[in-house]
């Protein structure tokens, strides 16, 4: 099972309801799957980098952690701390040394990028989404994830949506039968998936291909030719937004376009409520075809 | 003319509803509004009644239908009409996966295009499809007729028993077994009446007819070797 949501809105106007509108798909989703639950959202874009990090004492982990990664940097950091998660403001350039402190600290990153945030935690669709807030949250793109557990075991580091890269992410309905042979192939081309979970594997991949040139259709074509398994995988990057099931197709999928977005559902329920659905062009994507849209 | 509201009244209350009205053999005429993708809906009907549906349906709608006549004003979830016995189920969007599944009776018309698997082990239903029907339809497919005025995706009638196809459009490929058949004047008739009651607007003469080659039906003494 698992349930999957994703909404890009090609206009400006709905930027403030994006976080509402994917709750209400998600938590239309959740008999698809309680086991835990995440979204990713594209909101503004900072000046530096937004790093979306995770820690199951965060009352501890979290306190002064902005002054202490000040230090180490020798920059200026902002800390915004969201139940277990928090945001953090970073200088442009310093990646790299905060991941490698926050990695001695024993916090976990969630994902990085100048728009993408990403949240999520076991537990069902409505308590996560209240958790963070995400409703208030408006932006212009995002996905969502609620999981039955198949492939790894039901913790926060195996909940989609997994990100990758710097305003990359992915969710997954499916699973993948090739992961672990993938896994050692990715590795060696420096994108080691960090959990044992088979999407993330998937989330490395397309991240390599974008790495290598590819551009988000090529990256999401090249999953029908190396991964094997079953999948229907939703994709977000900085401004694009993708679509790709295997040739059998097995994971269901509804897709909706009007003028003001694209919308994605594991069923038509998560789009029922949607403005202009009535009128809206519904399809099911086809079988091992390539669907993205760029901004 | 009785209207269910499914913005008020919950799925279980609408199936006891309609499954009591069909078994009452009245014959009435219901109306369900705003069913927003609702799974089940409209499934063990057991007698003659008329249901209307006013938007689109998910998971198995009109399964296991009887004699009853359900009218779907939008498109439909995967497993539409699994199981039907007779009756006739109408959808004037999309249907997905498995349309009319196992179906042993009865006309299941789609007016868009259906997706993969329409027809799985079919068993005597008839299914019209306006549009196009995706990969491995009809696969097992054992009685009954599927009429596709569109194309036909990868591997159609995939290890097929005596069920007959009619596609007027093109067929991507054919499965294990699955042959193009001359198309004699009793099939001709059968299609005619059936596009007439779907009211499909085809001539008979535009479709190619496909059926089983019968080369899976018995073992073959030669290929043991193989095994």
């Amino acid at each position: 099972m698992c349930g999957i949501v994703g909404l890009f809105l090609k206009k400006d106007d709905l930027r403030p309801r994006l976080g509402d509108m994917l709750t209400d798909m998600l938590i239309t989703m959740t008999d698809r799957g309680p086991d835990s639950a995440g979204i990713a959202i594209y909101g503004d874009e900072a000046d530096g980098l937004k790093m979306t990090i995770q820690s199951d004492t965060p009352e501890t982990d979290f306190a002064g952690l902005d002054g202490a990664l000040e230090a180490a940097l020798g920059q200026r950091v902002t800390l915004q701390v969201i139940d277990t998660h928090a945001v953090l403001g970073l200088p442009e350039g310093s990646e790299a040394a905060a991941r490698a402190f926050l990695e001695e600290k024993g916090i976990r990153v969630m994902g990085a990028g100048t728009a993408m945030e990403i949240f999520k935690e076991v537990g069902l669709p409505k308590d996560v989404a209240a958790r963070f807030g995400i409703r208030a949250m408006g932006g212009s793109h995002g996905i969502g994830h609620t999981r039955m557990a198949t492939e790894s075991a039901v913790t926060t580091l195996g909940a989609h949506p997994f990100s990758t890269d710097d305003d990359q992410c992915l969710v997954h309905n499916g699973s993948l039968s090739n992961h672990n042979q993938m896994r050692r192939v990715l590795t060696e081309k420096g994108f080691a998936p960090k959990t044992e979970n088979d999407t993330e594997v998937a989330a490395c991949y397309i991240s390599s291909r974008l790495a290598e040139g590819a551009n988000l259709g090529e990256a999401l074509e090249g999953t029908l030719e190396d991964l094997d398994g079953f999948f229907t995988f939703v994709v977000g990057t900085k401004n694009g937004f993708g679509v790709v099931r295997d040739p059998i197709a097995c994971k269901p999928a509804v897709m909706a376009e009007t003028e003001d977005y694209v919308a994605f559902g594991s069923e038509y329920r998560a789009l029922a409520n949607l403005p202009g659905i009535e009128t809206a062009r519904v399809w099911e994507p086809e079988p091992a075809t390539v669907y993205f849209w760029e901004r | 003319m009785p209207v269910l509201d499914m913005s008020e009244t919950p799925l279980r209350e609408v199936n006891t509803t309609l499954q009591a009205a069909a078994k009452s053999l009245a014959n009435e005429a219901y109306v369900i509004e705003n069913p927003r993708g609702s799974h089940a809906m409209a499934v063990g009907l057991d007698g003659p009644l008329e249901v209307t549906v006013k938007g689109s349906t998910g998971y198995y709608c009109a399964g296991m239908n009887k004699e009853a006549t359900v009218h779907v004003e939008g498109s439909a979830g995967p497993g539409v009409a699994e199981n039907m016995m007779s009756g006739t189920v109408i959808i004037d969007g999309d249907a997905s996966q498995y349309a009319g599944a196992t179906g042993h009776g009865g006309l299941l018309v789609v007016k868009g295009n259906a997706s993969s698997r329409c027809g799985i082990s079919m068993k005597g239903i008839d299914i019209v499809v306006h549009g196009n029907v995706g990969h491995m339809s009809a696969f097992m497919a054992q009685k009954g007729n599927l009429v596709v005025l569109g194309d036909a995706g990868d591997a159609l009638g995939d290890s097929l028993y005596e069920a007959r196809l009619f596609v007027r459009g093109s067929v991507k490929s054919l499965g294990a077994d699955c042959v193009e058949k001359e198309m004699r004047p009793e099939h001709l008739a059968v299609l005619k009446e059936l596009l007439a009651k779907a009211g499909a607007d085809a001539k008979p003469e535009e479709f190619k007819r496909y059926g089983s080659a019968r080369k899976l039906y018995n073992f073959n003494i030669d290929h043991a070797g193989e095994y």
